[in-house]
């Protein structure tokens, strides 16, 4: 199997974070392009063309978004959600840490086609290395005339800032994201009105995920033909893939959208653990349901995942092998929601606990066969009760593993504690 | 205060002059040299950003990594989500705690050590995974917990 990358095609050229290494392999090219060949609204038009969707979870249309900005003179903003923290997914970690000046093209692009003149990364304040990294590049990419005032000599100017979050998952949301970047607590805002409209200090705001903006350079060089002749008509060209958990090779793989599930665990990530069968796997990070081992031949787009009861999502692929206990892992994720709930709304603050609580009795033994019930109860009253998507997404493992795996929970409670006497992690496996 | 909180809460209002945008990087910069934000330094930030002390503490108390308890020299996080559970970070928590004689949240009382759980760090690839004042380490199985503790890292 050949694996051709894109995005992560210089993963191995040293010192690539460089800028005069990465001009030497094509680095800005792709801007100077930009800026003699087309006009803004070409841009945003062969982005739509393309067919490319943001990366940050909700696969929704990068071009159709840049179109919703109203024309009506105020300041644009362009802001990069760099504060990836979704369980199971590091790709935009490898993209800032070892290519930054890769994003900072992506935005100087994005920004020109948008006509944004002032740009935000907000990066998770844990990335304290890509925070580093970012922020020299900003500043090379400002000295060689690439940010700043009338970019190479042309009428166009664009100010780029890098911003530090401090340990908040809900700061991923695009609203919170903006709360904190004005420097406030990280509690989502109500929509509508969208960030389109009013986003960063009420202006008119575009935020996009950190790989979203990475396939820019790519796009104007290679151009819309070339993404859409990869993956499907819906879900055109490339994701990069997170796939952790039990693997022989886990690790960041960019695959044309619609290889197969099983493809990427075993050709890319190495197959299980020697000796190990998959029992389930989680396809796009820790807010979405189950695929079991029957459906491993799901192709990676972002329909055919849904069509198989999950979401492809933020791409972070966890893989779960017969040594896993369902309880336990679905317990620590649900245990993940209860610590970063912003407690703005009452289901989900309330209900993150009181889930997380039950999942813990029932693991170590304690718990009633009318747990289970109880489970399902309180998920049924997070459900679409809740004041941004953070409640419903804790709500997507528990539930499909009730679904499939209802026997291991009441094995756990009829034995009062599990069967496979398992700890997350067993001795045999190092 | 000190002298340079006022130079740097200047530099904080240039580089980020609308709303509070200010406030966050200020608290960064202060806490990088304090090692946490006392009610005094919170105060003072509340002076310097011209708000209202109960606004500036409610900020901190809002996001994990303002700490507002002294920490150790070395802040240790480990990664205690699932990837990294299904490598073995409970044990290395285990093994951390019982090296250091605390349990997690503690510092030690030479105020060398801190051990915090982290959420996901995104690093799965190198589960299990740790950050010694948020540079990352890893994978660390349970048995180098010794190690990780010796690690050279920047403040
Ligand atoms: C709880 C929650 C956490 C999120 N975390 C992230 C994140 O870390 N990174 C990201 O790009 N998008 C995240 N999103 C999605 C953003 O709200 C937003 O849709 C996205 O940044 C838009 O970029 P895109 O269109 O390029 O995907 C999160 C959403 C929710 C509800
Ligand atoms: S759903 Fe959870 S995270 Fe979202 S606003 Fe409500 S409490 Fe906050
Ligand atoms: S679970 Fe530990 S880094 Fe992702």
């Amino acid at each position: 199997m050949s694996i051709r990358h894109y995005l992560l095609r210089n993963r191995d050229v040293r010192n690539i974070d460089q800028i005069d290494v990465y001009e030497a392999h094509e680095g800005y090219v792709a801007l100077r392009q930009t800026l003699k060949e087309y006009q803004p609204d070409e841009l945003v038009a062969m982005v739509k063309k393309s067919g490319l969707r943001g990366r940050g979870g909700a696969g929704f249309p990068t071009g159709m978004k840049w179109g919703f900005l109203p024309n009506d003179g105020r300041t644009r903003y362009l802001v990069v959600n760099s504060d990836e923290a979704e369980p199971g997914t590091f790709k935009d970690r490898e993209l800032i840490e070892e290519n930054p000046h890769q994003l900072v093209e992506g935005i100087i692009i994005s920004s020109y086609a948008t006509r944004a003149s002032e740009a935000y990364i907000y990066c998770r304040g844990e990335f304290r290395r890509g925070a580093e990294q970012l922020r020299r590049a900003v500043q090379e990419a400002y000295d060689h005339g690439y940010l700043g005032k009338h970019i190479l000599g042309t009428e166009f100017s664009l100010d780029l800032k890098v911003y530090r979050g401090a340990g908040a998952y809900i700061c991923g949301e695009e609203s919170a994201l903006l709360e904190s970047l004005e420097g406030k607590r990280g509690n989502p805002r109500l929509k509508p009105p969208f960030p389109a409209v009013a986003g960063l200090y009420g202006g008119p705001t575009v935020v996009n995920n950190v790989e979203t903006i990475c396939n820019l350079p790519p796009l104007v060089t290679y151009g819309p033909e070339w993404y859409t002749s990869m993956g499907t008509e819906k879900s055109p060209g490339l994701k990069i893939m997170s796939v952790s958990g039990r693997v022989r090779r886990p690790g960041n793989y960019e695959i044309p959208l619609a290889t197969p599930l099983r493809t990427l665990i075993e050709e890319y990530a190495g197959g299980p653990i020697p000796g190990r069968t998959i029992k389930a796997v989680i396809p796009g990070g820790s807010s979405v349901p189950l695929l079991m081992p029957n459906q491993l031949d799901t192709p990676l787009d972002y329909e055919s995942v849904i069509k198989a009861g999950s979401m492809l999502g933020s791409g972070g692929c966890i893989v779960l092998d017969d040594q896993v206990c369902i309880v336990g892992a679905t317990a620590r994720l649900v245990r993940f929601y209860r610590e970063e709930s912003c407690g703005k709304c009452t289901p989900c603050r309330e209900g993150t606990y009181w889930m997380t609580d039950v999942l813990e009795r029932v693991e170590h033994g304690m718990g009633q066969n009318s747990d289970l019930d109880l489970l399902s109860d309180v998920a049924d009253n997070i459900a679409g009760k809740c004041f941004c998507p953070l409640g419903d997404a804790s709500l997507g493992v528990l539930v499909s593993a009730l679904k499939h795996f209802r026997h291991e929970f009441e094995a756990h409670v009829a034995g009062h504690g599990c069967p496979m006497g398992a700890r997350l992690y067993d001795t045999v496996n190092h | 205060m000190k002298p340079e909180w006022q130079v740097w809460a200047k530099e904080a209002k240039e580089e980020f002059p609308r709303a509070n945008s200010a406030l966050m990087p200020l608290l960064h910069r202060i806490q990088l040299e304090e090692g946490w934000l006392s009610d005094a330094t919170i105060a003072d930030v509340a002076q310097l950003m011209g708000l209202p002390v109960q606004y500036v503490e409610s900020v901190v108390s809002f996001y994990s990594l303002f700490h507002q308890q002294p920490m150790g020299k070395k802040v240790v996080h480990v990664c205690v989500g699932l990837s990294c559970a299904l490598a073995g970070s409970d044990e290395l928590m285990h093994h951390l705690e019982q090296r250091l004689g605390i349990k997690e949240g503690q510092s030690t009382a030479d105020g060398a050590y801190t051990l915090l759980e982290a959420e996901c760090l995104a690093a799965c690839d190198k589960a299990p995974v740790a950050q010694v004042n948020l540079r990352y380490v890893g994978p660390v199985s349970p048995d180098d917990a010794t190690q990780l503790l010796s690690e050279e890292v920047t403040s």
